[in-house]
């Protein structure tokens, strides 16, 4: 045994990476600005499915008792959060809230990932005409405002929530394919795919063990931060009234533009399911900056303990496979 | 330079196109077929029928698109379903409001965002460092129009500093030649109406401005960052510069070449952002009018709106593509 390989024993570095995922997963659990949007994250995630456990009654419970003397009551021991100018409780509603925005952020960015990717990876892969008119429709589509276009769909669709989903997934699509076609292009030039090729390694193996790797990291990024956009936007539509049509639907951005005309007397009605939305998309904006940190292999020696730890890995691990060979 | 310029405004036909065929099919997706939901409710037979021959609507799909295009590139975009003016007059009000809404915006997040994001790299690692990392994250994270709501609540309604709605107020009686408010007070020389302007923008403009400051910040401060460590900028110090001519001379001019690509990025970003503004203040811009379209089932407004933004979208994209070329004496196009 090497005095390197009893040094990094002792200091218990010899453990496996076990590659780009754990090592990503590895660094991502030492950042403290990404476990605090992890925090976020699952808090947002808990209201969302165990809403019916911690909320008091139903979203779309009434109780005009309350609003009898005005609009209206702040809050108090029973309504945490007060209650609404419809004699509902503000906090029941935020916890029903996140169910729509989970769902409608992970439906919307579903629907751009997935098509954005597939059409990121034809264009990108085949490159040529199929490139080119790709490209030129993700261009035509990248000229109207995000918005703007978002806007254009509901108006066809009609309002509502699987309207507004779709609007929002669609305007996603050129972002996602125009990522991954730049990232597998440059992974495709890269020393280590020369490297696969010159050793005899397959063609689809290359794609799909060497590119596909390396090139997705950034969709995963742009993937958890597009959730933060996702909420934004859907809120967004909602506020301006384009959301699900049953006015009782408790989403937060119809929450929101609800409201408006409550602002003098009880603010709080706006400012509570505003801060649900700021809050869960902070959560999503955290890990998400967490993730590229993570995932970028230029900042992999990027704290000095972690450079050294990778070095004396990889020192410990060649001088084990010469000693196992000798 | 000029065939860089040429080959870019020749790369704009192939994406105005496809706009154009996408707004042309989006027309005819719309509930209750082109002619009618163009026409809107005083879509009498006879004007259906005078509709359908206008636009060849019982003819072939590209003959339709021609007459769509003819119609559009002469400069025709239709008569709004709500109040029967033309949309092209419409834009000329309105578009204005939102440009001066959007200048201010954008003079808002670069004057505090650079600074900002300037001494946050300066002082890398340190207390303002990590508070305006928190501070451009909060930034992003907040939705415009609930920080225009808190804005409102807060300056206006609490405090009456500010006035809540509008462009001017309800009493104003200044004139408008040419629809920029604050022009048209600088050309009139009516002091009162632009402070009056001048107040009316702050709130929708702090609102709208949010976003880009937060970007810019941090941007300028990753970009700052950078630069310091370039090899020019350890020159300069070595022969003796001192420190705020090296951050003046070296530093700040090359970490602002980044700056303006973001600038022109978000111009999309304010679009967008405007119509959630424009709503919560009732501000009369693009936005708001295009908002109001979808409730009356505008088509025409919708139409001719999203096109019209779209094609202003592209051609500020392509100045600052081409301006980017100016300021960077390192990139020569070929």
């Amino acid at each position: 045994m090497s005095v390197a390989e009893i040094e990094a024993q002792e200091l218990g570095l010899d453990q496996s990476t076990g590659g780009l995922w754990h090592d990503a997963l590895r660094r991502l659990i030492r950042n403290p600005v990404a476990i605090l949007g992890g925090i976020l994250v699952l808090t947002f995630v808990t209201m969302a499915i165990f809403a019916p456990l911690l909320a008091h009654g139903g979203p779309k419970d009434q109780n005009l008792i309350l609003i009898a003397g005005g609009c209206c009551p702040g809050p108090s021991h029973a309504h945490w959060l007060g209650v609404d100018q419809l004699g509902r409780d503000v906090y029941t509603r935020i916890l029903y809230g996140a169910r729509f925005s989970l769902l409608i952020g992970i439906v919307s960015v579903t629907i751009g990932l997935s098509i954005g990717v597939i059409l990121g990876s034809i264009a990108g892969y085949l490159g040529g005409a199929v490139d080119s008119v790709i490209m030129r429709c993700m261009d035509v589509m990248l000229a109207i405002p995000g918005l703007l276009f978002a806007i254009g769909i509901v108006a066809m669709l009609g309002p509502g929530l699987y309207q507004i989903m779709i609007a929002v997934g669609v305007v996603n699509i050129p972002i996602f394919a125009r990522l991954l076609r730049g990232s597998i292009l440059s992974q495709r030039e890269n020393d280590f795919v020369l490297a696969a090729r010159a050793v005899g390694v397959r063609r689809p193996t290359i794609l799909f063990s060497h590119i596909l790797p390396n090139a997705i990291s950034p969709v995963i990024v742009a993937g958890t931060l597009a959730m933060a956009t996702a909420i934004i936007d859907v809120a967004g539509l909602g506020f301006l009234g384009l959301g699900p049509q049953d006015p009782a639907t408790p989403e937060w951005g119809t929450m929101l533009s609800d409201v408006n005309d409550y602002l003098q007397t009880a603010p709080w009605l706006a400012i509570m399911p505003g801060i649900a939305i700021v809050l869960s998309v902070l959560g999503f904006n955290l890990i998400g900056d967490g993730l590229r940190e993570a995932l970028d292999p230029k900042l992999r020696g990027r704290t000095g303990r972690f450079r050294q730890q990778s070095m004396f890995w990889f020192v410990g691990s060649g001088r084990r496979k010469a000693a196992s060979g000798a | 330079m000029l065939r860089y310029l040429v080959r870019r405004l020749l790369l704009l036909i192939p994406i105005l196109f496809g706009v154009s065929l996408l707004i042309f099919f989006w027309i005819r997706a719309l509930p209750g077929g082109p002619a009618e939901s163009l026409l809107g409710e005083r879509a009498t037979p006879q004007l259906v029928e005078e509709y359908r021959h206008r636009y060849g609507l019982d003819r072939p799909v590209y003959v339709q698109y021609w007459a769509y295009l003819k119609t559009t590139l002469s400069g025709d975009l239709g008569v709004s379903i709500a109040d029967r003016r033309r949309v092209t007059y419409d834009i000329r009000q309105r578009f204005p409001a939102t440009v001066e809404l959007a200048i201010a915006a954008m003079v808002l997040a670069i004057s505090v965002g650079v600074p900002l994001g300037f001494v946050a790299a300066k002082r890398h690692g340190g207390f303002f460092d990590n508070f305006s990392l928190v501070f451009s994250l909060i930034g992003i994270s907040i939705p415009i129009f609930f920080l225009a709501i808190i804005l409102k609540y807060i300056f206006a309604i609490r405090l009456g500093w500010l006035p809540s709605v509008g462009r001017e107020s309800i009493t104003s009686n200044a004139e408008h030649p040419t629809n920029f408010y604050i022009l048209d007070a600088i050309i009139e020389r009516d002091w009162a109406a632009l402070g009056d302007t001048i107040k009316h923008l702050i709130l929708p403009a702090i609102a709208l401005g949010s976003i880009p400051l937060a970007i810019i910040m941090r941007i300028t401060r990753a970009s700052v960052l950078d630069v310091q460590n370039e090899d020019y900028v350890r020159t300069a110090r070595a022969k003796g510069l001192p420190p705020a001519t090296v951050d003046r001379r070296h530093v700040f001019r090359n970490a602002l070449l980044p700056v303006t690509t973001i600038i022109g990025l978000q111009t999309g970003l304010l679009l967008s952002g405007a119509v959630l503004t424009e709503t919560v203040f009732a501000f009369p811009g693009m936005g708001s009018w295009l908002r109001d379209a979808i409730f009356n089932r505008d088509y025409p407004v919708l139409q001719g709106g999203i096109l019209f933004l779209a094609i202003v979208f592209v051609l500020v994209n392509l100045i600052v593509d081409v301006s980017y070329a100016f300021i960077n004496p390192r990139i020569r196009y070929s």
